[in-house]
C-alpha cells in the first residue's frame, strides 16, 4: 500500500513537469496547426540561460524568472520570424504538408547545436531549490521529497494562473478565438498573427519552467530534454491535441502509469511502456480521452 | 463621395476569374441588397471588401479611404464589419464571449458591456443563453449572434453575407426586419449579399444584380421590384 | 505487345546503365586514395538509406523519422547473426532486410492510420527511444555495442585490395542492387499507387486503392532499405552501437532527402555525398577556428540544421521542382 502511495506521488511529480511541456504543445498546435519539436530546443536554451543566471546568482528561482522570460523572448521571436517566413515560402507541393514538420526538427538541431557551441557539451548541473531527501514519517522514509512537493506546487500555481488566463481576460479570450476560428477572429477585429505570438511566448516560457524543474537536481546537456519532449507529445496525444485541460490530464496519466511501470516492472521497459500507450491511444481513441467526437485533423 | 465606391473591381480565383470590372456606389446610410444566383461571386465581393480576399484589380473605397489591400482585422478598426457566410459565431465560445469577442480591439470594457447591452436588447433571446456554448444555439439564434458580434464593434458599414441561409420562412422575415430597424436606428451603410432577392429588395434603398460575376442592373430597389424583366430573371415571377 | 517491348528494352538499358556504373566505381575506387573510398562506402551506404526515405515520404508521402531506429534494427540483426550463428557475411545482410523488413510492417501497421505530425511524432519518439531500448538489453551489447566484422577482402584479390576497398566494393554492389530494385519499384505501379495515395487518399481510395495495404507495404520496404543500408553502416565502423543510431542520424537522413529532392532516386546519390561531406567542411572549419572540443561535436549539426532549414523552406520539394518551375516560366514567355 505504502508503495503505490509512492509511486502514486513521484508520478504525480513527474506528470506535472510532462504537463508543462504537453500543454506548450497544444498551445502551439492549437494556434499554429504545428507540433512544434523545437519546443523541447527552445525550453533547452531557456534552461541553459536559467542554468548561467541560477549558478551565478545562487538562486534557482531567479533562474527560474530569466528561464521563463528566455523562453518566452525566444518562443516569439520562432514565431515571428521563423514560422511566417515558412508559411509564406513552403505552401506547395506534396512537401507543403511535411515541411513544417520538417522545419522545426531542423530548428531543435539548429538550437541544439547553438548551444552546444555556446556551452559545451558536458553535463551542467543546477541546483536544486529544495531539499532532495524523502519526507519522513514516523519510522519510515517516502522517496517523496521537498523538492518533488514544490514541483507538485510550482505546477499547480502556472496552471491555475493560465487556466484564469484564458478563461477570464480578453487576451485570452483572443488566444482562444485567434485558435479555434482565425477568420472569424480577424473579423472581428483581433490581431490574430500578433496573438499567436504571443501564444507562441506562453508556450516557450511555460517550456522554461518545465525545462528547469526537470534539471533541477539532474543533469542538463544539448540531449537533455529530448525525453521531455517525446513524453510531453505523448501526453498531449492522450489528451487529444484540442484540449488544454486534456494535455494535463494525459501528462498526469502518463506520467502516473510510466512511475508504475518504472518502479514495478523496471527501467527496460519505461520507454516501450511509453511508446505502447502512444500506439494505443493513436489507434483505439485517436481523439484522445478528452475528445468530444470532432475529428483528428491534421 | 462619403460611403461605399466600388471601381472596376476584378477578382480572381486562382486561374478563374471571379468577378468583372465590378463598379457601384452606395451612400452613407442606404441599404444596398446585392442579389443574383449561386455561384454569381457575391460572396466574393463581400470577402474582397472585408480584406479576407486580395483583388487583382480595380478600388474600393470607404469614406474616401481605399480599402483593398487592407488587412481584416485593420478595416473593423475602419468602422467596416463582415458577417461572413454560414453564421460567423465560434462554436467553442459561450454567447457571451461571441459577443465580447467583437469589442476586444477597442480595449474599452465599458462600452464593449454597453454595447452588448445594446444587443441584447435588440436580440433578447441571446440575453436569455449569455454564458450558453454557442453551438446550443439554434440557426436563427446564431445568425443574431453573428450579427450581434458585428454590432458590438459599432460599426459603420455593415456586410452581411446571405444571412438568411439556412433558416425557416418566420425567422428570415424576423431577420430583415432587425436589420433594417437597426440600420435606419444606427444609421448603418449595410452591403446585404442575399439569394432571397424579393425579402432583400424590399428592405433596401437600391440594388445591384450580378450574374456570373458581372453586375447586370443597378438601380433603386423598387425600381427592380417592378421591372418585368428582371422580376422573371431573377425574381422568378 | 508493343509496350511489353518497350518496357524491356527500358530495364535492359538500366541493367545496362548500372552495369556500367558499377564497373565505373571500380575503375574509380583503384585510383583514389584510402579516405576517399572509405567515403565511398559511406556515400553508398547513405545512398541506401536514402532510398528508403524517399520511398516512404517522396512517394507514399508519409513522414517518419525512425529510419534510423530501423537502421539500428537492421544493423543489430546483421551483426547478432553473424556473431551467433557463424553465417557468411551476404546472409546477415539478409537478416537485416528481413528482419527489419518485419518491424516496418508492423510499424506500418500501426501507422496507416496517421498522418502528418502525428506520424513525425510517434516516429521521433521511436527513434529518440531506440537506442535507449538498446542500452537496456545485455544481449544487444548494451552502450559499447557489438562489434560487426566482416573480415579481411578475399586473398585473391591480392596484396593491393585494402579493407576500405572492400568495404567500398561490397557497399557499392549492393547498394548498386538496392538503387535498380527500387527504381524498378517506383516505377512501377506500386510507384504510382503511392503517388495516387500521397497527392489525394480519398480520391485513390475511390479508385479502389486499398490505402492502408500500401502504406504498410511502403513502410516495410522502405524500412527493408534502411535495415540494409544499417548493416551497410555497421561494416563501415565494424561495430553496433546505440550512439550509431542515434536521433542525429535520423536528422541528418531526412537533411539529405529533402535536399536532394525528397521524392527524387536520383537525388540520393546527390544526398549522400553532401551528407558525407558536411563532417569535412565542419571538420575544416572547425581547424580553422581552432579546433575546440565544442566545435567538433557540434558544428557538423549545425551546419546539417541549417541547410535543412534553408531547404525546406526554399526548396521543399527538391531544387529539381525550383528548376522546373523556372524552366516552365521561361516557355511561357
Amino acid at each position: 500500500m505504502q508503495k503505490v502511495i509512492e509511486t502514486l506521488l513521484i508520478g504525480l511529480t513527474t506528470g506535472s513537469i510532462y504537463a508543462l511541456m504537453s500543454l506548450a504543445l497544444v498551445l502551439v498546435w492549437r494556434s499554429t496547426r504545428v507540433i512544434n519539436f523545437a519546443q523541447a530546443g527552445q525550453a533547452m536554451f531557456a534552461t541553459y540561460i536559467g542554468f548561467e543566471i541560477s549558478s551565478r546568482s545562487g538562486i534557482f528561482w531567479l533562474g527560474l524568472l530569466f528561464a521563463i522570460v528566455g523562453g518566452a523572448l525566444l518562443g516569439a521571436g520562432v514565431d515571428y520570424f521563423f514560422m511566417r517566413v515558412l508559411f509564406k515560402h513552403a505552401n506547395t507541393g506534396p512537401a507543403a504538408v511535411v515541411a513544417p514538420v520538417i522545419a522545426t526538427l531542423g530548428l531543435l538541431g539548429l538550437i541544439r547545436s547553438v548551444v552546444g557551441l555556446t556551452w559545451g557539451g558536458e553535463f551542467k548541473t543546477i541546483e536544486a531549490p529544495a531539499s532532495t531527501d524523502g519526507y519522513t514519517i514516523g519510522s519510515t522514509t517516502i522517496p517523496f521529497s521537498a523538492l518533488n512537493a514544490l514541483i507538485i506546487i510550482t505546477v499547480s500555481i502556472i496552471l491555475i494562473g493560465l487556466a484564469l488566463l484564458f478563461q477570464r481576460t480578453n487576451l485570452g479570450l483572443a488566444l482562444r478565438a485567434s485558435a479555434y476560428a482565425p477568420e472569424i477572429a480577424k473579423l472581428a477585429g483581433i490581431r490574430t498573427a500578433q496573438t499567436r505570438t504571443i501564444g507562441w511566448a506562453i508556450a516557450g516560457g511555460v517550456g522554461g519552467v518545465a525545462g528547469m524543474l526537470v534539471t533541477s537536481n539532474n543533469f542538463l546537456s544539448p540531449y537533455s530534454l529530448d525525453l521531455l519532449l517525446v513524453f510531453g507529445f505523448i501526453a498531449a496525444v492522450i489528451g487529444g491535441l484540442e484540449s488544454m485541460v486534456g494535455a494535463v490530464i494525459g501528462a498526469l496519466v502518463l506520467g502516473i502509469g510510466l512511475t508504475f511501470i518504472l518502479n514495478y516492472v523496471g527501467t527496460s521497459l519505461v520507454f516501450i511502456g511509453g511508446f505502447t500507450v502512444l500506439i494505443l491511444v493513436l489507434l483505439i481513441k485517436p481523439d484522445g480521452i478528452m475528445a468530444k467526437g470532432k475529428g483528428r485533423r491534421a | 463621395m462619403s460611403g461605399l465606391a466600388v471601381t472596376r473591381l476584378n477578382v480572381s480565383h486562382g486561374a478563374i476569374h471571379a468577378l468583372h470590372d465590378i463598379t457601384f456606389s452606395v451612400e452613407p446610410g442606404q441599404l444596398a441588397a446585392v442579389i443574383g444566383s449561386n455561384g454569381a461571386g457575391k460572396t466574393t465581393l463581400l470577402r474582397t471588401l472585408s480584406g479576407l480576399k486580395d483583388a487583382s484589380s480595380g478600388a474600393a473605397q470607404w469614406e474616401n479611404r481605399e480599402m483593398l489591400g487592407v488587412k481584416p482585422e485593420d478595416l473593423v478598426r475602419r468602422g467596416i464589419s463582415h458577417v461572413s457566410e454560414g453564421k460567423s459565431v465560434i462554436p467553442e465560445l459561450t454567447v457571451k464571449e461571441n459577443l465580447v469577442l467583437g469589442g476586444i480591439w477597442r480595449g474599452d470594457k465599458a462600452d464593449t458591456a454597453q454595447a452588448i447591452e445594446e444587443v441584447v436588447e435588440l436580440f433578447p433571446r441571446l440575453g436569455e443563453r449569455m454564458s450558453q456554448s454557442a453551438d446550443t444555439l439554434s440557426g436563427g439564434e446564431r445568425q443574431m449572434l453573428a450579427i450581434g458580434r458585428a454590432l458590438v464593434s459599432r460599426p459603420k458599414l455593415l456586410l452581411l453575407d446571405e444571412p438568411s441561409l439556412g433558416l425557416a420562412p418566420l425567422v428570415i422575415e424576423q431577420i430583415f426586419q432587425t436589420v433594417d430597424h437597426l440600420r435606419h436606428k444606427l444609421g448603418l451603410t449595410v452591403v446585404l449579399v442575399e439569394q432571397n432577392a424579393m425579402s432583400a429588395l424590399e428592405i433596401a434603398d437600391i440594388g445591384i444584380i450580378i450574374n456570373l460575376g458581372h453586375v447586370v442592373a443597378t438601380g433603386k430597389a423598387k425600381e427592380l421590384i417592378d421591372d418585368p424583366a428582371l422580376r422573371a430573371a431573377y425574381l422568378g415571377y | 505487345m508493343e509496350s511489353w517491348r518497350k518496357a524491356r528494352a527500358a530495364v535492359r538499358k538500366k541493367i545496362a546503365f548500372f552495369i556500367l556504373l558499377g564497373w565505373a566505381l571500380l575503375i574509380i575506387g583503384d585510383r583514389v586514395d584510402e579516405l576517399r573510398v572509405y567515403q565511398g562506402a559511406q556515400i553508398a551506404m547513405y545512398t541506401i538509406a536514402l532510398a528508403s526515405i524517399v520511398l516512404l515520404t517522396g512517394y507514399s508521402g508519409q513522414v517518419s523519422l525512425g529510419n534510423g531506429a530501423m537502421m539500428a534494427v537492421g544493423g543489430y540483426s546483421a551483426a547478432l547473426t553473424l556473431n551467433n550463428l557463424q553465417t557468411p557475411i551476404w546472409f546477415a545482410f539478409l537478416m537485416a532486410i528481413l528482419v527489419s523488413a518485419c518491424f516496418g510492417s508492423l510499424l506500418g501497421a500501426a501507422a496507416a492510420r496517421l498522418s502528418g505530425p502525428y506520424l513525425a511524432g510517434t516516429t521521433l519518439a521511436l527513434a529518440v527511444g531506440l537506442p535507449a531500448i538498446a542500452n537496456q538489453f545485455s544481449f544487444l551489447g548494451g552502450e559499447p555495442g557489438l562489434l560487426f566484422d566482416v573480415g579481411f577482402p578475399p586473398e585473391r584479390f591480392g596484396e593491393e585490395f585494402t579493407q576500405y576497398k572492400w568495404f567500398f566494393w561490397i557497399a557499392s554492389v549492393i547498394a548498386l542492387l538496392a538503387l535498380f530494385i527500387t527504381s524498378n519499384i517506383l516505377q512501377s505501379r506500386f510507384g504510382r499507387t503511392w503517388r495516387a495515395i500521397r497527392g489525394n487518399s480519398l480520391a485513390a481510395e475511390l479508385a479502389g486503392i486499398h490505402s492502408s495495404r500500401m502504406k504498410v507495404l511502403a513502410f516495410t520496404i522502405s524500412s527493408a532499405l534502411a535495415g540494409l543500408a544499417g548493416a551497410v553502416l555497421a561494416m563501415t565502423i565494424s561495430l553496433v552501437a546505440p550512439g550509431a543510431y542515434s536521433l542525429t542520424l535520423s536528422f541528418a537522413l531526412v537533411t539529405g532527402a529533402v535536399l536532394a529532392g525528397v521524392s527524387s532516386l536520383p537525388g540520393v546519390v546527390l544526398g549522400g555525398a553532401i551528407l558525407v561531406a558536411i563532417p569535412e567542411i565542419a571538420d575544416a572549419l572547425a581547424g580553422r577556428f581552432g579546433n575546440a572540443d565544442s566545435l567538433n561535436n557540434y558544428l557538423p549539426g549545425l551546419i546539417t540544421s541549417v541547410l535543412l532549414i534553408l531547404s525546406v523552406i526554399y526548396t521543399p520539394n527538391g531544387p529539381g521542382e525550383n528548376l522546373r518551375k523556372h524552366l516552365r516560366k521561361k516557355h511561357a514567355h
